[in-house]
């Protein structure tokens, strides 16, 4: 009994932990609570789905819809990443938290719109890349191969973006701004365009958490809200702006969540939620957020 | 109030009664507009203290749901009896969860309102029997002292905001609304005068709540049914986002902003009903980018010329 319920709850944690990494890196470096994560996420989806059935439908290798999955996400932070940032978060940068979210709620509601209008009302799937690698057997029960690979590809990406932020030059630019945005500039970083950077970066890895778990959850109309409101709770749970945070919380709530499905289904929506309120009541920093000083 | 305001309100409310006069239709949409500006004030009062929140959809929706049951347990009609419900269970929860929350600031505060509101929504989606799940509950046709009230929800909605408008200005010129500017500005100096920062906070969240429990009763005996998505985030945006858009400096804020929105929503959905969303997103940013204030520092703006050119 307990292995499908781990094996459910890590699948389950590794696509919260792409739903909310991205998120957790952008307001590390940038403070911005972005709302409008969700939105890039179900962006990243929809690109991935609609490139994978374009490959098919040249009768290419069904094999590039792997390629599809990460073009898509290039395609969708290249596209959107350094618009956004210029245009409009730019503005909001030292306003507070209300300018921003204003900010982030309308590109929101404006990228819900362009969703419904470039790729329609109706689902769409393309279950290409979980049916060429067929299923498997774990403990009696049947699992789609990528739904086991996807966990780990969520603790690649986590190491790569550890490896990245901690042992690249340009990483190191990124958490040096983190750390000290005045510092940073006094040391002649250009921070504008490490924000730049690091928001586009930071739409890539919103998107590529929507494509790569696009071949699982599909795309439809609400998928922005949905991910938008569990990556908040995933991140907050974890410490906004940790990406080791992101992680812990990912599983908490992956695996509360398939324990919830087994033993009190009426409860696992709203695990999340529970775990979050909780945890922000005792720590709201989060679990591994540290606590800043107040300035008076 | 001075004269030239209490004039502007005066002219507002006969344009609104010409308005309801004119087309029922119209009634209906001003109904549920003035409804969300309610809440919408209760969030502007939130925001004045310097916090934001990201989950008041859950007293929009408590006064929804409050009524709801109410006609659903009781077989209640009455008009009054089922506002009365709505704005009561907002209240209460609002003690609760105002207790427990506002000793939390700035995006934690945001965060915790948002998870509370969030565990509310799921909760009801999934508890089928208890709530009409994701289905969501009806309310019946009301009644005014058992007669049928025709426009008289509108003019109850009316007579709501101008006493809520009214005694809330009275209290943001008390000295315990002064306070709420003084925690924006500095909480730690108005400790040191001997004022209870989280006691301040704590009747204005109540107040908030109620209002936003006000509201969502009159939005939701007008639309006639209730459904878990009143308690989404996505809500309380919105209501954050009329707040905003309004300005939470002036009273009267909160309602031109909601206005704005539901008339934006509305003559989308008209002529354009794939990109109401859109219409409203742009708002969003408009007022983020160009006029911070909201549409009341669009009418202070000539005074900020003025200065400006002395």
């Amino acid at each position: 009994m307990l292995t499908p319920i781990v094996i459910d709850g890590l699948s389950d944690a590794a696509l919260l932990f792409l739903v909310a990494v991205g998120l957790t890196m952008v307001f590390g470096v940038l403070r911005v609570v972005n709302i409008a994560h969700g939105s890039f996420f179900a962006l990243g989806a929809y690109a991935a789905i609609t490139l994978g059935l374009w490959a098919g439908a040249l009768g290419l290798s069904q094999a590039l819809s792997y390629g599809a999955l990460v073009l898509s996400a290039l395609l969708v932070a290249a596209l959107f990443g350094p618009l956004t940032e210029r245009l409009c978060l730019r503005a909001t940068y030292g306003r507070g938290e209300i300018a921003q979210m204003l900010v982030t709620f309308g590109i929101f509601l404006i990228l819900d719109d362009v969703q419904k209008l470039v790729f329609g009302v109706q689902e769409r799937q393309n279950d290409a890349p979980l049916s060429l690698l067929g299923v498997c057997n774990l403990g009696g029960i049947v699992y789609p191969v990528y739904q086991i690979a996807l966990v780990g590809l969520a603790v690649v990406v986590a190491f790569s973006l550890r490896w990245f932020l901690r042992g690249t030059r340009a990483g190191k630019l990124v958490l040096s701004v983190v750390h000290d945005a005045e510092m940073a500039r006094f040391s002649g970083i250009d921070t504008a365009k490490v924000s730049v950077a690091a928001f586009t970066f930071g739409v890539f890895l919103a998107a590529l958490g929507g494509s790569l778990a696009s071949p699982i959850t599909g795309a439809a109309p609400g998928m922005s809200a949905e991910a938008t409101i569990l990556a908040f709770a995933v991140a907050a749970i974890g410490g906004l702006g940790r990406v080791e945070g992101a992680g812990l919380a990912a599983l908490i709530v992956g695996l509360g969540r398939a324990f919830a499905v087994y033993y009190a289904p009426a409860f696992d929506r709203a695990t999340p939620y529970l775990v979050m309120f909780a945890v922000l009541l005792f720590r709201p920093q989060g679990l591994l957020g540290v606590v800043e000083t107040r300035r008076l | 109030m001075k004269g030239p305001r209490a004039l502007l309100w005066v002219c507002l409310a006969a344009a609104a009664v010409a308005v309801a006069l004119a087309s029922p239709w119209a009634s209906f949409i001003l109904t549920v507009a003035l409804a969300k500006g309610l809440a919408a004030l209760g969030v502007a009062l939130l925001l004045r203290a310097g916090l934001m929140s990201l989950g008041h959809a859950l007293f929009y929706a408590a006064g929804g749901y409050g009524a709801a049951y109410l006609a659903r347990w009781l077989g209640v009609t009455d008009l009054l009896l089922l506002l009365g419900a709505g704005f009561l269970s907002a209240t209460v929860l609002g003690l609760f969860t105002g207790a427990v929350l506002v000793r939390y600031r700035a995006i934690f505060f945001a965060m915790l309102n948002l998870a509370a509101s969030m565990v509310f929504f799921s909760l009801v989606t999934k508890l089928y029997n208890l709530t009409g799940g994701s289905d969501g509950m009806p309310l019946p046709v009301p009644t005014m002292f058992g007669l049928k009230p025709g426009q008289g929800l509108f003019y109850l909605t009316l007579a709501c905001v101008f006493v809520c408008a009214g005694g809330l200005r009275r209290y943001l010129d008390s000295a315990m609304g002064q306070g709420l500017g003084a925690i924006a500005t500095n909480e730690i100096r108005l400790e040191y005068l001997g004022i209870s920062v989280n006691g301040l906070l704590f009747v204005n969240y109540a107040i908030s709540a109620g209002l936003g429990g006000l509201g969502g009763a009159l939005a939701a005996i007008a639309i006639g049914h209730v459904t878990p998505e009143l308690f989404f985030w996505t809500t309380s945006a919105q209501l954050l986002l009329g707040a905003a858009l309004g300005g939470a400096g002036s009273v009267a804020g909160p309602f031109a902003g909601m206005l704005l929105l539901e008339g934006v929503r509305t003559a989308a959905s008209q002529y354009a009903p794939l990109l109401w969303e859109m219409a409203m997103g742009l708002c969003a940013l408009a007022v983020a980018l160009f006029v911070p204030q909201g549409l009341s520092g669009i009418v202070d703006l000539p005074q900020q010329w003025k200065r400006a050119v002395q």
